[in-house]
């Protein structure tokens, strides 16, 4: 298993992947309280709650191109996201960034990779602080890192503003005299003040209504063009991604069962899980339809189904799925499935 | 109308759940219903006495929120909230109402209906939850469901399972369902008919296929356009721009007049309901019809 998953990195071309994360996993424990260690002192050894939120995924995120990463709540793909931006250290596995790996950068190259990747929030509420006026949301971290010099911080927080479609004068006002749509454009400003090369949307337009949701989008694929960036992009909703994305990733419960170009992926999903996620999803020109739907929910990733994830619910599974682990595999150039049923073709 | 399906479309404020609770009198002071009927089997609920309308709320017309912890007291088992409900309009024994109880939850795909009477809200998951809601609104076989988003905060394939249970449920028990929400793509699927609200008024009704086909209204062609999966991937998506307008400070004449390209002085006074030429139940209210065909 192990050499396998060897050559499918080297066979990467690592020249043009901007971060690429090999083996990454995040678990996450649940602190025992003093009953449960009492208990185990005295022999009752009580079992540990560890959360597996990402679970040894590889995924490569190439300069200018906009990976979208699916999966339902729970699945980790925000913990996912978070790790890409350097909020969240990885348990185990490593980070490359541009072919380095983070963990052996030198401060202020580790700092040059910080600053290189961004991110922007879901809630547009929660992630502006509501008592900093917008210039100072601006440009707290260019100013921070010596980007900038004070007598120039108007002029950049001008142009950001500009850049996102806010109103400069505006500037002096607070997050709350915002609607959420602007709202979300002054995030996307703070992300953009330090001129990243990667940003990382995390939900970022699941909470907005559907005529802002497009002015928000338009506005990511114009600055896509504008600035060179590099996105990648989570949601669950799949109508966006497909709308923007390149390249889609699936992820189930902690691991990715599915990597694609989006138009491979939507005209011919290759995993049962990708195939009903995408047969579920309401559409405009679907009327009046009967739901198929995917018998039982997500299970808990405190304790998830043995061998394949998927296959309590996965209408194909054979014995084989439950006691073994399917590999994300090469099933054709450029696309990769963790399924048993590959074997057989 | 009696087991078809309504959909209620509109953005964040435009006053779709209001309409909801209106119906149910469940506006919270100091909102009041100021004029007009509600017409419920032709009688007018205002003018129902607070008794005639608790026998109607939950027993002919039920509802079921966005946040299922709404309709769930967190500190009572479900049992209990279930039996409360059933025995509230229905002089049975408390055995019988729980075998009621039991067959409803076993209705909505609840797992083991019987031990999951005996659980609180908290041990359920969230999509489960909203199936038990679903099932207290059902308890009564109510005449009309009005539904205020409840897949919204469900994931795909848990809201794909609520709306085969809804679909189901309509086309057995009959009951007609007002479903309100911003998500074009779920009245796609399921609705009857659609109502457009923007601002606090109905700009657009008609049947499902004749509203989204050939929009009349430059709001709902817009609202159309925006959604992703509706354009081709990679390109501009069509956007409305600007906001909608604040309800305190409405505009004078038609209330999408400054977002709407076809603005002009006729539309300074307020639009009444037209029919669309071709279909006389299909209605919109605009000076400026979309007419079948012509481009956005």
């Amino acid at each position: 298993m192990k050499a396998n998953l060897a050559t499918t990195t080297d066979n990467r071309v690592r020249g043009d992947a901007l971060i690429e994360l090999v083996r990454v996993s995040r678990s996450f424990e649940k602190k025992r309280d003093v009953a449960v260690k009492i208990a185990n002192t005295m022999g009752l050894g009580a079992k540990e709650e560890i959360v597996q939120a990402v679970d040894r995924v590889d995924l490569v995120v190439r300069k200018g191109e906009v990976v979208g990463l699916v999966g339902e709540s729970g699945c980790g793909k925000s913990t996912l996201g978070r790790m890409v931006a350097g909020i969240l250290p990885p348990s185990s596995g490593s980070i490359y960034y541009g072919g380095k790996s983070v963990s052996a950068l030198n401060r202020a190259e580790r700092r040059a990779a910080a600053l290189a990747v961004q991110m922007i929030f879901q809630d547009p509420f929660a992630s502006l602080n509501p008592r900093m006026r917008v210039k100072e949301i601006i440009a707290g971290a260019p100013l921070y890192h010596g980007l900038v010099r004070r007598s120039e911080v108007d002029q950049h927080v001008d142009l950001m503003m500009e850049r996102v479609g806010l109103d400069k004068t505006y500037k002096r006002r607070y997050p709350h005299q915002f609607s959420g749509g602007q709202r979300q454009r002054i995030g996307i400003a703070r992300a953009l003040a330090v001129n990243p090369k990667l940003i990382v949307c995390d939900e970022s337009v699941a909470a907005l209504d559907v005529s802002i949701q497009a002015q928000v989008l338009n506005l990511f694929m114009k600055l896509r063009q504008d600035l060179d960036l590099t996105y990648l992009f989570i949601s669950h909703d799949l109508g966006v991604v497909e709308h923007l994305a390149d390249r889609v990733a699936i992820m189930y419960l902690g691991r990715i069962v599915e990597e694609a170009t989006t138009a491979e992926l939507f005209s011919k999903p290759n995993h049962p899980y990708t195939t009903a996620l995408l047969k579920e999803v309401p559409r405009l020109d679907s009327r009046h339809r009967e739901f198929q739907t995917i018998k039982g929910e997500i299970p808990s990733p405190i304790n998830p189904p043995s061998g394949c994830h998927f296959h309590p619910r996965c209408p194909h599974a054979m014995s084989r799925c439950r006691l073994e682990q399917p590999k994300l595999m090469e099933v054709a150039p450029g696309r990769l499935s963790a399924c048993h049923l590959n074997d057989g073709k | 109308m009696r087991g078809k399906i309504l959909g209620l479309v509109g953005e964040s404020g435009s006053g779709k759940t209001v309409t909801g609770f209106s119906i149910l009198g469940l506006v919270e002071k100091p909102g009041r219903i100021e004029q007009g009927r509600i017409l419920f089997n032709g009688s007018d609920l205002r003018r129902a006495s607070p008794e005639e309308l608790r026998d109607i709320r939950g027993n002919r017309i039920s509802m079921i929120f966005q946040d299922p912890m709404m309709t769930l007291n967190p500190v009572l088992r479900i049992d209990t909230q279930m039996i409360e409900t059933i025995r509230a309009h229905k002089k049975i024994s408390y055995d019988d109402a729980r075998v009621l109880a039991r067959d409803a939850l076993g209705k909505v795909g609840i797992p083991s209906p019987d031990e999951r009477l005996a659980a609180y809200p908290h041990q359920f998951s969230g999509g489960m939850r909203q199936r038990v809601a679903i099932a207290i609104a059902l308890l009564h076989k109510p005449e009309l469901i009005i539904a205020d988003e409840p897949t919204t905060a469900l994931d795909v394939t848990i809201q794909a399972q609520i709306l085969s249970e809804v679909q189901k449920l309509c086309r057995e028990v009959g009951t007609a369902l007002i479903w309100v929400t911003h998500d074009l793509s779920v009245v796609a699927a399921i609705a009857d008919q659609i109502c457009v609200m923007y601002a606090g008024r109905i700009v657009e009704r008609g049947s499902t296929e004749s509203v989204l086909d050939g929009p009349s209204h430059p709001y709902t062609n817009g609202l159309i356009h925006s959604v992703p999966g509706n354009n081709r991937p990679g390109t501009p998506l069509q956007q409305i721009p600007g906001v909608m307008p604040s309800l305190l400070s409405l505009p004078v004449g038609c209330s999408f007049r400054q977002r709407c390209r076809y603005a002009d002085s006729m539309c300074m006074a307020e639009p009444e309901f037209n029919a669309v030429e071709t279909n006389r139940d299909h209605i919109a209210r605009c000076w400026h019809p979309l007419a079948e065909g012509r481009p956005a």
